[in-house]
């Protein structure tokens, strides 16, 4: 049994990585936003070390939140709308299988940009912290993976295999940009600014600052709270989409 | 007992009633196809042998088991139509996934065989030619040495080349002991290779038995002409059914 879950991970990830537009743009786009905002333009202001630090939980969260969308909401969305997850469903994978795998794609890349990010900070942006810090703060970013899983899940239980990876970055980047990760929430126009609290991204963010000892708003528990109040809903929407599945007809 | 069966099952889907009142049974070593016109009943009636779908009423069992039950599904494989097969994991992946499902399967060595894989073993899905997908999906449905094979539609959008070595290795699974459930809309492939055939339209069974005794029944030389003749009996237009 344990052994069908580490084949179907193993075999999961194989795929992905070889899947460029998956593995390529997962992890170049967070690291490249980084070097513009957090390493070239932070380089020409006062306190630059502050802002490539502060930058490093943003775009960390940002990378996560990427690698999870797209391996959930666009891989079990054309799997599963282009008769892929029936084949699956027909054989004798335990059908949890399917979704570990796709959680275990997720934690894998969310990690690998977070190490990459890190290294870019720590070696061009002068980022410097107790080992401690770095941990925590990698832990928790990777652990982000989990409610963004869900996310992900719901969308890919309901959208369509071509509309899929569309509604993904539809999702993707305003909530990177509304939730303060791309620049911090107070810098956004004040209606804008309203926005944040409702959305996952922005207490994903909350909780990585937290962690730099940035001041933030809120308390550390209550983003937690949100995030997880966050997962559990969405995985609701997931379990109503995949039932909804059994029952549909095809062809 | 019936390696596989459906009893007086019905599906309706909202207004559509997909199967109205389907018995069918398949014996072991025994390669059944079932035949009908496009919307005729013939993958709703896979789908629910597959547990993928369940009867509105009546019941369906494999080996006695639910369709659904991994009992059920260890002794089954199923070779289903899929629009787009992950592309970027290579053939012997496919396959060493699929056997780890299984409590035994097959080694790798004789499913590549069974399939007509040797060779490409190592390339990307994706880089394989229309007829060599069909064999890795093929080698997927046999991989865990099932004793009962579910083809829908197997040979769909294949040449004549490709259709001919897939049967080949149809009948290679059949010699072994394996019993078969096809779907097709190849009258000459239900000709070639089913013991027995069951013809399927607007949800019912309308003719059953082997391709000559349906022949005989209806009076005519090919199992094509015999087709046709049963849907015309049945009010059908000519037109739909050639569609």
């Amino acid at each position: 049994m344990n052994r069908v879950y580490w084949m179907e991970s193993k075999m999961e990830l194989r795929k992905m990585a070889r899947m460029k537009q998956y593995s390529l743009s997962t992890v170049l786009f967070p690291l490249m936003f980084y070097c513009f905002f957090g390493l070239a333009m932070a380089s020409s202001t006062p306190g630059a070390a502050s802002m490539s630090k502060y930058l490093l939980a943003t775009f960390g969260a940002f990378g996560v939140m990427g690698a999870t969308l797209y391996a959930f909401g666009a891989g079990v969305a054309v799997e599963r709308g282009l008769g892929w997850l029936e084949v699956k469903r027909a054989s004798p994978m335990p059908p949890a299988a399917y979704f570990v795998a796709k959680g275990v794609v997720s934690l894998t890349f969310g990690a690998l940009v977070v190490t990459l990010l890190f290294a870019l900070g720590a070696i061009f942006g002068g980022v410097r912290m107790p080992a401690g810090q770095w941990l925590l703060l990698w832990a928790a970013l990777v652990a982000g993976a989990i409610p963004f899983g869900a996310i992900g899940l719901a969308i890919g239980s309901f959208a369509g295999p071509n509309s899929a990876p569309g509604i993904v970055n539809m999702i993707y980047l305003p909530m990177g940009f509304l939730g303060g990760l791309w620049m911090p929430a107070e810098y956004l126009p004040k209606a804008l600014q309203h926005v944040a609290p409702w959305l996952p991204s922005y207490h994903f963010g909350q909780i990585g600052l937290a962690i730099l000892k940035v001041p933030i708003q809120g308390s550390v528990l209550g983003h937690v709270e949100a995030l997880v109040g966050f997962g559990l809903v969405f995985a609701g929407v997931a379990w109503i989409g995949q039932s909804r599945d059994h029952e549909k007809m095809y062809g | 007992m019936p390696v596989a069966e459906l009893r007086g099952v019905t599906k309706r889907y909202g207004q559509v009633e997909a199967l109205r009142g389907v018995d069918l049974s398949l014996a072991r070593g025994e390669l059944v196809a079932l035949l009908g016109p496009n919307g005729a009943g013939k993958t709703t009636a896979v789908r629910i042998l597959l547990g993928l779908a369940a009867p509105t009423s009546g019941e369906a069992t494999i080996f006695g088991h639910h369709p659904a039950s991994h009992q059920a599904k260890l002794r089954r494989g199923a070779l289903l139509q899929v629009a787009k097969v992950p592309e970027t994991l290579k053939v012997r992946e496919h396959i060493e996934l699929f056997s780890s499902y299984y409590e035994k399967p097959l080694p790798m060595a004789e499913t590549v065989a069974a399939a007509g894989l040797g060779g490409i073993e190592n390339r990307l899905f994706g880089a394989l030619s229309g007829g060599q997908k069909q064999r890795v999906l093929f080698a997927l449905a046999i991989c865990g040495n099932p004793d009962l094979l579910f083809l829908d539609e197997p040979t769909v959008g294949l040449d004549v080349e490709s259709r001919r070595t897939l049967w080949a290795h149809i009948r290679g699974f059949v010699k072994r002991g394996g019993s078969v459930l096809l779907t097709t809309h190849y009258l000459e492939e239900a000709d070639a290779l089913a013991h027995r055939v069951a013809v399927i339209d607007r949800g019912r069974i309308a003719a059953e038995g082997t391709p000559a005794q349906i022949k005989a029944q209806t009076g005519t030389s090919g199992l094509e002409e015999a087709f046709l003749a049963i849907m015309r009996e049945n009010g059908n237009a000519p037109e739909e059914v050639l569609q």
